[in-house]
């Protein structure tokens, strides 16, 4: 009877707990956030250095302080869906139509890539979804813009990146410590293609002498030849539109064969910690694409972070902007206080994000503000040249020898 | 036998409408992403056993083929009308298999495999170094208003295209030929059956529907780049496909390209990080168990059941 008693006490009680207990869950309830992008393949190397470790922080940074406030007051959570599309742009098709329609992502991130990212966008378009993209490096961006109304560029137009060297070149010339011979190689994938073409003309226009003019396959495993021929050719500054292995094996045949110039620059996988830390000082002085505000509180915190959430370091171009790409759908959904897709997409639209990059504006779905050029300065890679006058922009340097 | 026949074509015409209303079913976005992706591998299957079934010359071009169709498309969509770029994706397939099989179907077996695994490499490394050199990066953006059912319903098309193709061919003097030289080349040469001209016909057909395919897919793609469009991993996917339905029939590569391509769905689905270990798993379990074919194993059992009846 006593026991009777007890439980028609406490039956009201527990009752009342597990409802609050209930309704916290379902406050709580996870945002669904769809990630696809390689883990295997070709593009699986880049996407570890700059793609995967930002989600892993995002979502870290993100839940460690309740999650994302909504409009009703309460915090919820999210929660990374990720798929592994294999560097196959139709695995990339699937995955991101596997996370609107099997698991109802509330949202999904961009993939990594120009090829991978642009066989999903009629996908993220068809259903809804804003594609904030960042390593979508084109000069289409313009009529993808108009194209599709949900997507967005944040990382720069190949023919802007290629322009930041040519006045890097330039700056360099009038201080008068190079002259106008210029090597220009690039590996001929769509990347390197661009760039190079973008960069003949505008050189050749500033009374540059491009001396020694070579593009080599992707996969190339010896690129002897090529650096014997650029040294041959006597230039002042040698320029390379090339993708990670080729970065890093040029890097290290410049030092075999001592190659003499002023001005060294390679492109993709220069701003990798990993460059820095293959070749020690040695790289004192090459330049390469992209480049950040080394100085600036915001990306040191945002460095401290990286290396403590995921035990390693951020590259020292993309990767800032990776985690500022999602700061912006984190701020466009709390601004909108809900999951509502077209609310925060017009909310990206027309509004200031506070990111690690800065503040960020979208102008015609593009940020305009990017750094084009970095150079390696005293064991940092810092940026010299931008697009929108970024501040924290150190001088050029000339390189002085491989020691 | 007629009227068997007859019977056969108006279930083969019913099944083929009845597939071809499934992109008007509403909120199909899940279905079709995945009869797409059949649609293509059961022509692409299908139309590479055409050449490849009586044989037994393993062609692992298919990827070529298919690159070279969807560069005609990315590169003519600004100049020409889309059906006739389907129809120069064709006759730049086939003239491409015309040249490699004159060159050499005269050599047998493991040369050939390897010739045609070297093809596709040689001929991204082609088109980049165009590129390189001529285009820029124009030609790579394919901006089109194709929709993913008009894709299917094109593909469904030539799916039954190859079936018509390849029930022609098995009734005619060249299917004819091409058992013979598949059974025996030496005594299908000592026949009077012209062997180098019978295999290139073929392998001409083959090479066609590859690269139309390439074309119908790339606006899929929006953005075609060289190392995707080549990727020699479709040419082993189609061969493995294939050979999983058996090649001896023309309806055997469905039976592959179907319930390997669920199964892919549903690995991807479950284990998104371990795709690559579990298809290598599943490949073991197909030659272990499997070696002559889904196709294979039915008409045994068919067989087993009559002979049973019969006794």
């Amino acid at each position: 009877m006593k026991r009777w008693l007890m439980i028609k006490k406490l039956l009201p009680l527990a009752l009342a707990g597990s409802m609050t207990f209930l309704s916290a869950a379902q406050a709580a309830e996870p945002i669904l956030i769809g990630a696809a992008a390689s883990k295997t393949g070709p593009m699986a190397g880049g996407a570890a250095v700059t793609y995967w470790p930002n989600v892993k922080l995002w979502e870290h940074e993100v839940n460690a302080r309740g999650g994302l406030q909504m409009a009703d007051g309460s915090k919820r959570p999210i929660r990374i869906i990720e798929y592994d599309d294999r560097t196959d742009p139709a695995e990339t098709i699937r995955a991101v139509q596997r996370l609107a329609t099997n698991d109802r992502a509330d949202f999904i991130l961009a993939p990594y890539s120009t090829g991978l990212a642009l066989a999903a966008a009629p996908i993220f378009d068809r259903y809804g979804y804003p594609m904030v993209n960042v390593s979508t490096i084109t000069d289409q961006t313009d009529t993808l813009s108009a194209r599709y109304e949900r997507i967005f560029f944040t990382l720069g137009k190949t023919s802007v990146l290629a322009a930041g060297v040519v006045d890097a070149l330039v700056q360099l010339r009038e201080a008068g410590e190079i002259g106008n011979r210029v090597a220009l190689v690039n590996v001929a994938d769509a990347f390197g293609i661009e760039l190079a073409q973008a960069a003949r003309p505008a050189l050749q226009e500033k009374g540059f002498e491009i001396v020694f003019n070579r593009s080599y396959p992707l996969g190339t495993q010896d690129l002897t030849p090529v650096m014997r021929g650029a040294a041959a050719a006597r230039p002042d500054a040698f320029v390379a539109f090339s993708y990670p292995p080729d970065t890093f094996a040029l890097t290290e045949l410049a030092q075999v064969e001592n190659l003499d110039v002023k001005v060294f620059y390679t492109a993709v996988g220069t701003p990798f910690p990993s460059y820095k830390g293959r070749f020690g000082d040695a790289i004192n002085g090459v330049m390469g694409v992209g480049g950040v505000n080394a100085d600036s509180d915001a990306f040191q915190a945002y460095q401290k972070r990286h290396q403590e959430v995921t035990g390693q370091a951020p590259d020292f171009w993309a990767s800032a902007v990776q985690y500022a790409s999602f700061q912006v759908l984190e701020q466009a959904i709390e601004g909108v206080g809900g999951v509502d897709r077209a609310a925060v997409t017009d909310y990206i639209k027309n509004n200031t994000f506070q990111t690690v990059m800065g503040e960020w504006r979208f102008e015609n779905q593009q940020i305009r503000s990017y750094w084009t050029v970095g150079q390696w300065q005293d064991g940092e890679f810092k940026g010299i040249a931008s697009e929108g006058n970024l501040p924290g922009a150190v001088a050029p340097t000339i390189k002085n020898g491989w020691k | 036998m007629k009227q068997q026949e007859l019977i056969r074509l108006v279930l083969v015409a019913l099944v083929f409408g009845l597939l071809a209303l499934l992109p008007l079913i509403p909120a199909n976005d899940r279905l079709m992403a995945l009869a797409v992706p059949i649609a293509m591998y059961a022509v692409l299957a299908t139309s590479w056993s055409l050449f490849s079934g009586p044989t037994h010359y393993i062609s692992l071009a298919t990827a070529a083929f298919y690159g070279v169709g969807a560069y005609t498309l990315a590169n003519g969509l600004e100049v020409f009308s889309y059906p006739l770029l389907l129809l120069m994706a064709a006759l730049l397939g086939g003239g491409l298999a015309a040249l490699v099989g004159m060159t050499t179907l005269r050599l047998s077996g493991v040369y050939f495999v390897i010739f045609t695994l070297g093809l596709a490499e040689l001929i991204r490394q082609l088109v980049t170094w165009y590129q390189n050199n001529f285009t820029g990066s124009r030609g790579s953006y394919v901006f089109t208003d194709i929709t993913e059912a008009q894709i299917y319903w094109q593909l469904l098309g030539l799916l039954a295209l190859v079936f018509l193709l390849g029930w022609l061919i098995n009734r005619s003097r060249l299917g004819f030929a091409i058992r013979i030289i598949g059974n025996d080349e030496l005594v299908a040469r000592h026949s009077g059956i012209n062997t180098a001209r019978t295999k290139v016909l073929l392998f001409i057909l083959s090479g066609a529907f590859a690269a139309v395919v390439g074309a119908v897919m790339a606006p899929r793609f929006v953005y075609v780049e060289p190392s995707m469009a080549f990727s020699p991993q479709l040419s082993f996917m189609v061969v493995v496909m294939a050979l999983l339905g058996g090649v001896h029939r023309l309806w055997g590569p469905l039976l592959g390209v179907v319930p390997f391509a669920i199964v892919w769905e549903l690995i991807a689905a479950n284990f998104p990080g371990q795709t690559v270990l579990f298809m290598g798993l599943a490949f073991l379990v197909v030659v272990y168990f499997i070696p002559q074919g889904v196709a294979g194993v039915l008409e045994q059992q068919l067989h087993k059941i009559r002979q049973r009846r019969g006794g």
